[in-house]
């Protein structure tokens, strides 16, 4: 072996070594490190989850296209293919008269007095495309091509996003909006407290043995020498709880799924947080074990700093 | 070997100097005694020679390192190159007996082997066998200081600071340390030792440099201390 390797293998030893002996200060510090980060894990998956309730309600919402009885089948194909065409269409389906008259008999099974108000010889209903768009913030594109007077004449009725179900539309997508920046934002401000926590508690750990870093400057240790071990010791702490703010969080889950049978909390979908959690394990793992390490070096890089300083004056 | 040309350390802008424009030549393979009252500047002429502390003016030259031209990043090699037996020890607290000596071979890029057996050998010249796994808090003043003593020789250094090595130890110990010191002058490393004990410096007659507020009160070859 090589002085360098030597020298490397020195540090990561004592790194580990130091983490077993200062045990007690390991445990305070990790404690606060998976407190932390099961915060930002937690605010991660609401913030997915929140995302996922606000898309189930947007892709509920479509735009209902009613057609006259008489425009022939080239016309229905132009006019569908052509709103398929748009940018912010995501899917577009057509429905027959038939469809639309069997839907309608699905719907209302049982109320024996709309279902004879409609019957196969005598169909009032009209075929309808059915339009869902990308984003509902956007759906003025649409509204203008429809408008157009070559397609306004193909319409029996105007289309149904006006009237009563376009201020339910824009009610919702201004829910949704502010739902999704207060989640981006919660995420943001746990993350960076988190941080800031996590930084103090290796600062306190770091000053705490101040007088060792002192000690090794004197006899001559190189600034690595002596950083590089609590760098090892911080990283492990990041590690660990990295994977304890992820076994906690799966804990949670299963004492949720048992306990309360609820599978939901207003927008809150717990069955799809599990499955989300679940599904995104490793990814999840991965950015908790990014983050804790990231911390856990950079904190003890900066926090050793001023002990390692020679005097300049 | 040490060579310090007026040098002046100032602690403060307006405080009175703590060393005031001292001049000592020491030769390679000498043994000098710094004595002085507490507060005369004996320490504060120690930590200037490990760069602990910059002088406010003048000029230091030890083993053929001129401090002026000295980078920062290369303090440690030439901390590597003293050894230095402190007065309050400076033992690594979470270190075991074996880990406070081996330190400062690790630091130098020593291999493990190495180490294991060269540790040993310093441990018994200070009398420290059997206690390798003691951690510092374990030991007694005079333990730990035997401990210094070894950390601080164990890498054959050039040049040796002892500050008041047998500060804490009763006589028959004291005489043990320096004998312990006489023996690795002999082996030709530059000693440079201040201590309180008359009785040491009167025996030991090795060059004695007086310090007194600051200023050197006198430089005698063999000369003798009253306090």
């Amino acid at each position: 072996m090589n002085r360098k390797m030597i020298t490397l293998s020195r540090i990561i030893k004592t790194g580990m070594v130091n983490f077993v002996r200062n045990a007690w200060l390991a445990i305070a510090a990790m404690a606060v490190m998976v407190v932390t980060l099961t915060i930002v894990l937690f605010s991660l998956i609401t913030n997915a989850t929140f995302a996922n309730t606000i898309a189930q309600i947007t892709d509920k919402i479509d735009i209902s296209v009613y057609l006259k009885d008489d425009i022939t089948a080239k016309d229905r194909t132009k006019l569908v293919e052509n709103l398929k065409g748009l940018p912010n269409v995501k899917a577009v389906t057509y429905l027959s008269k038939d469809q639309v008259l069997e839907n309608y008999k699905k719907q209302n099974a049982g109320n024996e007095a709309l279902l004879s108000a409609v019957s196969s010889t005598d169909n009032p209903l009209p075929a309808t495309i059915q339009v869902k768009p990308r984003d509902l913030n956007k759906i003025q594109d649409i509204k203008d091509y429809l408008s157009k007077p070559d397609n306004l004449k193909l319409q029996s009725d105007d289309p149904s996003y006006s009237g009563d179900r376009k201020a339910a539309i824009d009610k919702i997508t201004h829910a949704t909006n502010i739902l999704r920046q207060v989640g981006i934002f919660a995420v943001l401000m746990f993350t960076i407290i988190s941080v800031l926590i996590i930084f103090n508690t290796i600062q306190m750990t770091i000053f705490n043995r101040r007088d060792e870093l002192t000690i090794m400057r004197l006899l001559g240790a190189s600034t690595w020498y002596i950083r590089g071990p609590f760098v090892v010791e911080n990283i492990i702490y990041g590690i660990f709880s990295a994977i304890m703010s992820i076994v906690l969080i799966k804990i949670l889950f299963m004492l949720a799924s048992s306990a309360l049978q609820a599978s939901s909390l207003g927008l809150l979908d717990i069955n799809y947080a599990a499955t989300y959690f679940n599904a995104h394990l490793f990814v999840l793992l991965t950015i908790q074990l990014g983050v804790g390490i990231l911390i856990g070096a950079a904190s003890s890089i900066v926090a050793t700093r001023r002990y390692l300083k020679f005097k300049t004056k | 070997m040490i060579l310090l040309d007026r040098v002046t350390k100032t602690y403060g802008k307006h405080a009175t100097p703590a060393l005031d424009r001292i001049s000592v030549h020491v030769e390679p393979k000498e043994f000098v005694i710094v004595v002085g009252q507490s507060g005369a500047g004996k320490t504060t002429l120690l930590r200037l020679l490990t760069r602990e502390e910059k002088p406010s003016s003048g000029k230091i030259i030890v083993g053929g390192i001129d401090y002026d031209k000295l980078r920062d990043r290369d303090i440690p090699l030439l901390r590597r190159k003293i050894g230095v037996v402190f007065q309050d020890f400076k033992l690594l607290p979470n270190r075991t007996v074996f880990e406070n000596v081996a330190f400062a071979l690790e630091i130098v890029g020593m291999g493990n082997y190495e180490i294991r057996h060269t540790v040993p050998k310093v441990l018994d010249i200070v009398n420290l066998r059997g206690k390798e796994k003691r951690m510092p808090y374990e030991l007694s003043g005079g333990e730990r200081q035997r401990v210094a003593i070894a950390r601080a020789i164990v890498r054959q250094p050039k040049i040796l600071i002892a500050d008041e090595p047998t500060g804490n130890l009763d006589p028959k110990h004291a005489w043990d340390v320096i004998n312990v010191l006489e023996k690795i002058n002999r082996y030709g490393t530059t000693v440079l030792l201040t201590t309180h004990n008359q009785e040491i410096v009167n025996k030991l007659k090795r060059r004695v440099v007086t310090i007194e507020h600051g200023h050197i009160a006198s430089d005698r070859a063999s000369a003798s201390y009253k306090i």
